[in-house]
């Protein structure tokens, strides 16, 4: 069964088409990545899947229910600074659930822990480094009772080797609790190491151009960066955005 | 206290200067002292007077406690009408930028007219000074609500109260802080100016009494004690926020000034 479904989505502002016709799927416990270039109106195709926007055509729908222009069915985390400044990390992981009723802080302890951020369940994000910031968000969307995690070209902000570590880090914790994942970037390297299955869409109008099945077996390490294998998909699919 | 004492200095320095050359001066040219007294006399009437304007003084706290209060609380509750409600707000904005044009001291002999001379007059004149910084500065915290958080907090579905109590009020609070310093200072200035109006009793009177009787010594007492009261109700709000708002990041070089 099909997760999350978009069918032919499309969106325009007065006379500027933004997306165009963009249908694709993401199946249950998939890393599934959405690659294109800055300003290809990745933040409005979010926007209508979170449901604070609704498309001019087409719908959306999760586990067979229409959730076009209903809000709560996902769990976000947006690009930079998703956290609360007010709130220690404790209290920001579990806004998620408090959202939703209910708070679980045992299990919110135990996933801080995990992250390495025992120490600092009772800081404030500003004594956090950027890194950390991005683990500590990313477990409130893993405690959010919602099963799909869209995630908002989350490493963007961090240096290569903060990101890489990160990158190793969200993959261990996905394939441990193993929720839909649905990641924007503009970073073909990092499109290829982490998903299932990438797809590139083009610039205005936003359209699905091509959909690449990654075939790398998991779990992935950082050893297959440097493979042939890994620079032929990046070649690949380079030249496949590079095309007009 | 350190950085107080650290960055103080200067401006303390400046105030200890003007006096000693006030002093000098006031020595020097043998200026009478109903034109103007010495800082020395003023001073030693302070110290002497204290039974006289202590009853002033306290009447006047109370006064701008009360006032400052009431005008906060519906400085708070306007801000928020006008914020959860998109049409108050459109219809009243504007209306609330001209009440700001009509001077203070023109509208208080009315409230006398209608209210009498009693609390009430003296109440509406504070809160009309004070709500105003309170409800604009709040207004536009709300309105510079991080987009980011918006978008998280609306697609997972919080509801509309959970989005004001959850992000738009604890992103608002330093903003209404800013409002809050400005306007307890006003309401210092607003209780003075009340009182002037018609009262028994307050800073305001003995400020009036004093000046008609040439006493310029018991005038400056009194402005010494409004600059005073001033820079004690800004102290406070400014112990609150610190309490309050535990998050803001420390401001930067606080410490090791060198320019």
């Amino acid at each position: 069964m099909n997760h999350l479904e978009i069918a032919h989505v499309g969106k325009s502002f007065g006379e500027t088409n933004v997306l165009h016709d963009i249908s694709f799927s993401v199946k249950e416990g998939e890393f599934v990545a959405l690659l294109g270039p800055s300003g290809s109106g990745k933040s409005t195709l979010f926007r209508i899947i979170g449901g604070i926007s609704w498309p001019s055509q087409g719908t959306v729908n999760l586990n067979g229910d229409d959730i076009t222009g209903k809000r709560g069915s996902i769990s976000y985390t947006p690009q930079s600074s998703s956290l609360m400044p007010w709130r220690t990390i404790l209290d920001n992981v579990l806004l998620g659930q408090e959202i939703a009723g209910k708070r679980d802080v045992e299990r919110a302890l135990q996933m801080i822990e995990r992250a390495g951020l025992k120490g600092f369940e009772k800081s404030y994000p500003h004594e956090l480094s950027g890194g950390m910031q991005q683990r500590a968000s990313f477990i409130r969307s893993i405690l959010s009772p919602q099963p799909l995690i869209l995630l908002d070209e989350p490493f963007s902000a961090l240096d290569e080797f903060t990101r890489l570590d990160m990158q190793k880090w969200l993959l261990s914790i996905w394939s441990e609790y193993k929720r839909s994942i649905l990641f924007v970037t503009h970073n073909i390297e990092e499109a290829i190491f982490l998903a299932d299955r990438i797809i590139v869409l083009s610039a205005r109008p936003a359209t699905v151009k091509k959909e690449f099945i990654i075939p790398f077996p998991r779990p992935r390490e950082e050893g297959i960066l440097l493979t042939d294998a890994f620079l032929q998909w990046k070649k690949r699919i380079y030249q496949e955005m590079r095309e007009q | 206290m350190r950085t107080i004492f650290q960055k103080g200095w200067r401006p303390a320095l400046v105030l200890i200067l003007l006096f000693i050359v006030w002093e000098i001066c006031a020595n020097i040219f043998d200026i009478p002292k109903w034109l103007l007294p010495a800082p020395s006399q003023v001073i030693a009437e302070a110290i002497s007077g204290w039974s006289v304007y202590s009853g002033h003084l306290a009447s006047t706290i109370k006064l701008i406690i009360t006032g400052f209060i009431i005008g906060s609380s519906i400085g708070i509750i306007v801000a928020i009408g006008l914020h959860l409600v998109p049409f108050l707000r459109q219809a009243f904005y504007p209306l609330l930028i001209i009440s700001q044009n009509i001077p203070t001291i023109v509208l208080a002999p009315l409230l006398v007219i209608w209210f009498g001379f009693g609390m009430l007059p003296k109440i509406i004149v504070i809160t009309l000074v004070c709500f105003f910084p309170i409800t604009i500065a709040l207004l536009d915290g709300f309105r510079q609500t991080n987009r980011d958080l918006m978008h998280y907090m609306q697609m997972a579905g919080g509801s509309k109260q959970q989005i004001f109590w959850k992000l738009e009020w604890p992103h608002a609070l330093p903003s209404l802080f800013s409002g809050l310093k400005i306007s307890a200072t006003y309401s210092v200035m607003g209780a003075v100016i009340s009182e002037w109006l018609g009262a028994s009793k307050g800073i305001g009177v003995y400020m009036t009494l004093a000046s008609s009787s040439f006493r310029t010594d018991r005038v400056f007492v009194a402005i010494f004690l409004i600059v005073i009261l001033s820079l004690l109700f800004f102290a406070i709000i400014i112990a609150l926020e610190k309490r309050l708002i535990k998050w803001k990041p420390l401001e930067e070089g606080n410490g090791n000034e060198s320019s």
